[in-house]
């Protein structure tokens, strides 16, 4: 190898390595300006609200799968976890809207945490656990309520559709989420530790880690992250659909931390750069659809940004 | 001259006579549970263990049953394919559309596009190296992308035109008992079986999964083998469309979405390991025949849904996972 | 070098291999010659499997040049060297566990009956294959159920194939029982009957002598020796892989460490006893106290890591006791071992010890962590004043804190993992080849910083390959073989020249492995040596 091909290398290394951090900015920007230019009623207050509404639950589902992606695992059980999520408010609904909402959330934690046992404890490889999890999952859920159900509760309702300063609830709530996971990656040892799990398991065990422990916590939140989303759209739809609720969501969330610049092998988690990968994925579809292009144009769009994020961010170092 | 004998008794040894436990269980668990199930629904249920029924139960579970063929060779090879449930939709759709050109473009085409696809999934897993799960989530979106533009935004279901040939195929009956497409089946699993089991080539399928790299330095062509699995798998969900579209006698766009996890699960009851490089094609029959009886028992005893059946699937793969990595960690390794 | 004996099967002039940031092979020469045994010897990173590596087709090499039956040759591929005649048994068993001991022999040539494999025959073959190997089993079993020794018999049956010429087998009997080594044996010697060259890679000097006919010692990607086995003394063979003769040449290796600590008196900083491993370690006791380097003496494989790894609560024992400052470790594993005031510097820093994607901060933060946070909560304030204090002590060359680990070079890293360790302010620190793969410098400031920590009263646990560090740095030092302890040298008697001896001499001490029922290699090594 000589010395010329090895910068070349470098150099395409460095390229790479800018387009996976900062690549999302970019796509974001662009998509925007492409907005502002060729799309009439682009740049409204009303649609600025409809398309952080719409990207919310995104945001929230791909905050968890970031976390789970960044200790070398993933989660394909969300959209189930969801869906399970929505079936308990409208079961619980009886008990009054607060209630509901947090047995909504348990069982997402509970549904997570059964995912971390498992693959943290017996050591099964995290798609499996997880795929059987998305198959359960749903399938609980439309057995608990089989078809779509109505809620009308004035309280879910302003959740679902209410603003508070201009802001809708749900957004705000997707806020919170983006806050409390960014104090936990910046600020806690949690944060800490499941980088470390992630990028060098066997260097955390040496280093006296929790390593079970953290990966356990992972999918537990994970778990109750989702079922955060599953009751947003559920309050924002006015009803719980098992059959469509967060389906397929698995995949946004997934190409949202990947094209975010978090490596699906590990070791490291971008915040930021998965909410703007959640909003470009949104905003993908948006753009397909105000511009008169058919849902399956948006499926076959969203697939080649798949690959094209995982080619570009897939393991480094092979020559 | 001295020997070296096998098994040297120590810790982790099981006995020396025969095939040892685990591996029966591995090997025949799923049969030896459908066995009971059969027997316990025949005793406790009318009109169950009739020909009519389970006639019915098998033919109902055919298009499940070629995915799953498809599948098994994937899972060998330690990989996995979840574009299979939408790339057999599709087949549907596109076998629907095309019946109208006559038999041959109904099977071609479907056929045609749904290889390429699992070609397109091969290329990108083996070649471009990519991890096969999200390849084939990847895919899996984008075949349901192709079926909705073919089918006008699932607005339009092609009907199969009445009298097709394949239609009265796919509806008829060997000696009226024993319906084609449970035939078609059968030899499609017999094929496959000795594909995998008895050819250089299912050989190699064994090898990659067991260990890619000692596969390569034992000179299996390691990147073609996991390429044509994928195409493989591809061609069986394009075929079981073309079933499931003279079956139906449309092509359903919504038919289909989801499948791939019971097929899954099926490849996994049958005893084939997720992590690769073990595993058959007879015993993914009988995982998915399981799991067809235990729907078909759902569906009498009770009118519980069909969301039943995946409860009982998602908890069943679990089990069957955490049974598997209880057998192969009590695999003496030095 | 190479004594004349005809023309060589295989022939290398010159071989380069290089590796980002390393030349694994500075331009080694190898001659192989039919019917000889020919043992390639050197220690850990010597270059012995990249050689091997580049012979056989599995890495593509940057120079030098290979000659097969006195016509170039070269393999792309290690299907294409196979064809060729090049049989190789690699160091892990690389067959497929899953699949049947039949198939795995039959892998890519099967019998065939009308295109479709025929069991009976491939069966029926394997078996009679295994039989001249000695191996008697029922082939349709998974390979896997098979012990090691068999499962290398299945390979080396699947390797040498009727047109073999070259037999290459790296560490063969790393994992075998005595008896299997004696059917190994059996079996080279009928290779040799057969006119086939062999090559053999082991560590284990006394099979050496018993098998091999001609010797490569590599060293740092250099072949620094060559020849007959036979008349080469054991206690040079060992100065030759260790590099003792190079010093003569070149002092710039030297150590800088200061000589012998004020070991303080009273209870030792570390009690480790009787620690018992199946297959790694036989009841290895030492202690360390307050002030002292103990060094760790021994070959490779002799049980320095998975003593050092016991220690610190990575390795699972079936007995033994390790206690700090008199108080027994109290749990299992890494974290309660580090809680007691154990720190282990692991040998490899690649996949052991860096976080490669995590800045310099994290990664000298990482075990300390929980220390420099309350209630979970990080204290970045703490963490940078551990940080920055680490990086200006141990020297750190860094863009900054935030650099990534990775970008590091591999001296720059191995102090930030032992920054990573010092954070935690031990009582004991194992250092596992603390200096391998660094740059001079590096290694200097490491070995001072080793000195330095012991002033402070740490007891060091030392492990290095490389003899000088270990007698100009240690106060003492314990000598491994076999995984038990055969000897000490303390005080006057730490010297190089000890040393080799007594790794040399292991055999003689009361402590050997059990040979009784092979009879294999127990009995010749001592008229070679002298």
């Amino acid at each position: 190898m000589s010395a010329a091909s090895v910068m070349a290398r470098v150099d395409r290394d460095r390229a790479r390595s800018w387009l996976q951090d900062y690549g999302v900015y970019v796509g974001v920007a662009a998509i925007v300006l492409f907005n502002v230019v060729f799309t009439p009623g682009f740049v409204s207050l009303e649609n600025f609200r409809v398309q952080a509404v719409q990207a919310a639950p995104i945001v929230v589902v791909a905050l968890g799968m970031a976390l789970v992606i960044a200790t070398g695992g993933i989660d394909l059980s969300v959209g189930a976890v969801m869906a399970l999520s929505a079936a308990f408010v409208s079961l619980y609904l009886g008990y009054g809207p607060l209630v509901s909402v947090l047995v909504a959330l348990l069982v997402g934690a509970v549904a997570g945490a059964v995912n971390g046992t498992i693959v943290a404890v017996a050591g099964v490889q995290a798609i499996i656990v997880t795929l059987a999890m998305m198959i359960a999952g749903r399938g609980l859920a439309l057995v608990l309520v089989p078809q779509l159900e109505g809620i009308r509760n004035p309280a879910l309702r302003e959740f679902g559709s209410g603003s508070v300063a201009g802001v809708p609830y749900v957004v705000w709530v997707a806020a919170l989420m983006v806050a409390l996971v960014l104090f936990l990656v910046r600020r806690t040892l949690f944060g800490r530790r499941l980088v470390a799990v992630g990028g060098n398991r066997r260097a955390a065990e040496l280093s006296g880690l929790p390593v079970r422990r953290t990966l356990l916590l992972v999918y537990t939140l994970c778990g109750a992250l989702a079922a955060v989303a599953g009751v947003m759209t559920t309050a924002r739809l006015q009803a719980s659909d098992p059959n469509s609720v967060g389906l397929l969501i698995e995949l946004s969330a997934i190409t949202a931390v990947v094209v975010g610049g978090t490596p699906l092998s590990g070791g490291r988690v971008r915040v930021a750069g998965t909410v703007a990968g959640a909003i470009l994925m949104q905003l993908l579809v948006a753009t397909l659809i105000k511009h008169n292009l058919p849902p399956s144009w948006t499926q076959m769009a969203q697939t080649a940004v798949i690959i094209a994020a995982v080619y570009v961010a897939r393991e480094r170092g092979r020559s | 001259m001295s020997t070296v004998t096998e098994r040297v008794p120590g810790p982790g040894s099981e006995s020396s006579r025969g095939v040892p436990v685990r591996e029966l269980l591995q090997r025949h668990g799923a049969l030896l549970v459908l066995a009971v199930v059969l027997v316990a629904a025949g005793v406790g249920l009318d009109g169950f263990l009739t020909a009519g029924n389970l006639n019915h139960v098998a033919v109902g579970s055919a298009f499940l049953a070629i995915l799953a063929l498809g599948m098994t060779f994937v899972i060998v090879t330690g990989g996995i394919d979840l574009s299979v449930g939408t790339n057999f939709a599709l087949g549907g759709v596109l076998a629907a559309w095309a019946s109208q050109y006559g038999s041959l473009a109904a099977l071609a085409l479907p056929l045609a596009v749904c290889g390429a696809i699992g070609l397109l999934n091969g290329v990108l897993i083996a070649r471009a190296r990519l991890a096969p799960f999200i390849t084939t989530l990847a895919t899996m979106l984008g075949a349901w992308g192709l079926m909705l533009s073919v089918s006008d935004e699932g607005n339009t279901t092609y009907l199969v035109p009445d009298g097709a040939v394949l239609t009265s195929l796919v509806h008829g009956r060997l000696f009226g008992v024993i319906g084609y497409p449970l035939l078609l089946v059968l030899v499609l699993f017999v094929i496959g079986g000795i594909a995998l089991s008895r050819t250089g080539w299912g050989q190699n399928v064994y090898a990659v999964g067991g260990d890619e790299r000692s596969a390569a330095l034992m000179g299996v062509p390691v990147a073609r083998t996991k390429t044509a699995v994928y195409t493989v798998s591809g061609l069986c969900a394009g075929a079981a469309g073309v079933l499931n579209a003279f079956w139906l006698g449309s092509g359903v766009t919504i038919f289909g979405i989801g499948i791939e996890l019971q097929a899954i699960s099926a490849v996994v009851i049958g005893g084939t390991l997720l992590s690769g490089g073990y595993g058959f094609v007879s015993g993914s029959f009988v995982g998915v025949m399981l799991l067809a009886v235990i729907q078909n028992i759902i569906n009498t005893i009770s009118g519980l849904t069909s969301a039943f059946q995946e409860v009982v699937s998602g908890v069943f793969l679990i089990v069957v996972v955490l049974a598997q990595s209880r057998l192969s960690r009590s695999r003496p390794r030095a | 070098m190479p004594t004349d004996r005809g023309t060589p099967v295989l022939r290398a002039r010159g071989l380069v291999k290089r590796f980002p940031g390393v030349r694994a092979l500075a331009g080694v020469d190898l001659d192989l010659h039919p019917g000889r045994v020919h043992a390639l010897v050197g220690e850990n990173g010597a270059g012995k499997s990249t050689l091997i590596k580049v012979l056989t087709g599995v890495h593509g090499r940057d120079g030098g040049e290979l000659e097969l039956d006195g016509r170039p040759a070269g393999f792309a591929t290690p299907a294409e060297a196979q064809r060729a005649g090049l049989a190789t048994i690699y160091q892990e068993v690389d067959l497929l566990p899953l699949l049947s001991v039949a198939r795995n022999l039959f892998l890519g040539r099967e019998p065939r009956w009308f295109g479709l494999i025929d069991f009976p025959r491939m069966h029926r073959e394997a078996a009679e294959a295994l039989g001249e190997y000695g191996v008697h089993v029922d082939v349709r079993r998974p390979l896997g159920d098979l012990s090691m020794g068999a499962r290398q018999m299945v390979a080396l049956a699947r390797a040498v194939s009727a047109r073999a010429r070259v037999v290459i087998m790296d560490e063969p009997t790393s994992s075998l029982e005595p008896r299997e080594v004696h059917t190994l044996f059996e079996v080279i010697g009928r290779l040799r009957g057969r006119g086939i060259a062999v090559v053999y890679v082991s560590h284990r000097l006394d099979e050496l002598y018993e098998v091999c006919d001609d010797v490569t010692v590599l060293r740092d990607g250099h072949a620094v020796h060559s020849g007959p086995l036979a008349g080469l003394e054991r206690l040079r063979l060992i100065a030759l892989m260790l590099g003792r003769d190079m010093s003569e040449v070149a002092r710039e290796g030297a150590t800088t460490f200061a000589g012998a600590h004020d070991v303080a008196g009273g209870a030792p900083a570390l009690t480790a006893e009787a620690l018992t491993a199946r297959h790694r370690l036989r009841g290895v006791s030492l202690d360390i106290r307050p002030g002292e380097v103990v060094g760790l003496g021994g070959l490779l494989g002799s049980g320095r890591t998975e003593t050092a790894r016991a220690v610190a609560g990575d390795l699972a024992l079936e007995e033994g006791r390790v206690a700090v400052a008199g108080l027994p470790v109290r749990g299992r594993g890494t974290a309660a071992a580090i809680r007691a005031g154990i720190s282990l510097l692991p040998e490899d820093r690649k996949h052991e010890g860096i976080v490669p994607g995590l800045s310099v901060r994290e990664n000298i933060a990482l075990a300390a962590m929980p220390r420099l946070s309350r209630f979970g909560l990080v204290s970045e304030r703490r963490v940078d004043r551990v940080v920055s204090t680490f990086m200006e002590r141990l020297r750190i060359k860094a863009t900054g804190p935030s650099q990534k680990v990775e970008e590091l070079s591999g001296g720059n890293q191995q102090k930030v993992l032992l920054a990573r360790w010092l954070a935690l302010n031990p009582a004991v620190l194992l250092l596992d080849e603390p200096t391998r793969g660094i740059d001079v410098g590096a290694k200097a400031e490491v070995q001072r910083l080793v000195d330095e920590l012991a002033e402070d009263g740490l007891g060091v646990l030392l492990i290095s390959s490389d003899l000088e560090e270990l007698v100009e740095g240690a106060d003492r030092v314990v000598v491994l073989k076999d995984g038990a302890v055969v000897g000490e040298l303390s005080g006057a008697s730490v010297t190089e020249d000890a040393l080799v001896d007594a790794i040399a001499r292991g055999e003689a001490s009361p402590v050997v492995r059990d040979r009784s029922d092979g009879g294999a290699g127990a009995a010749p090594e001592e008229e070679v040596e002298r």
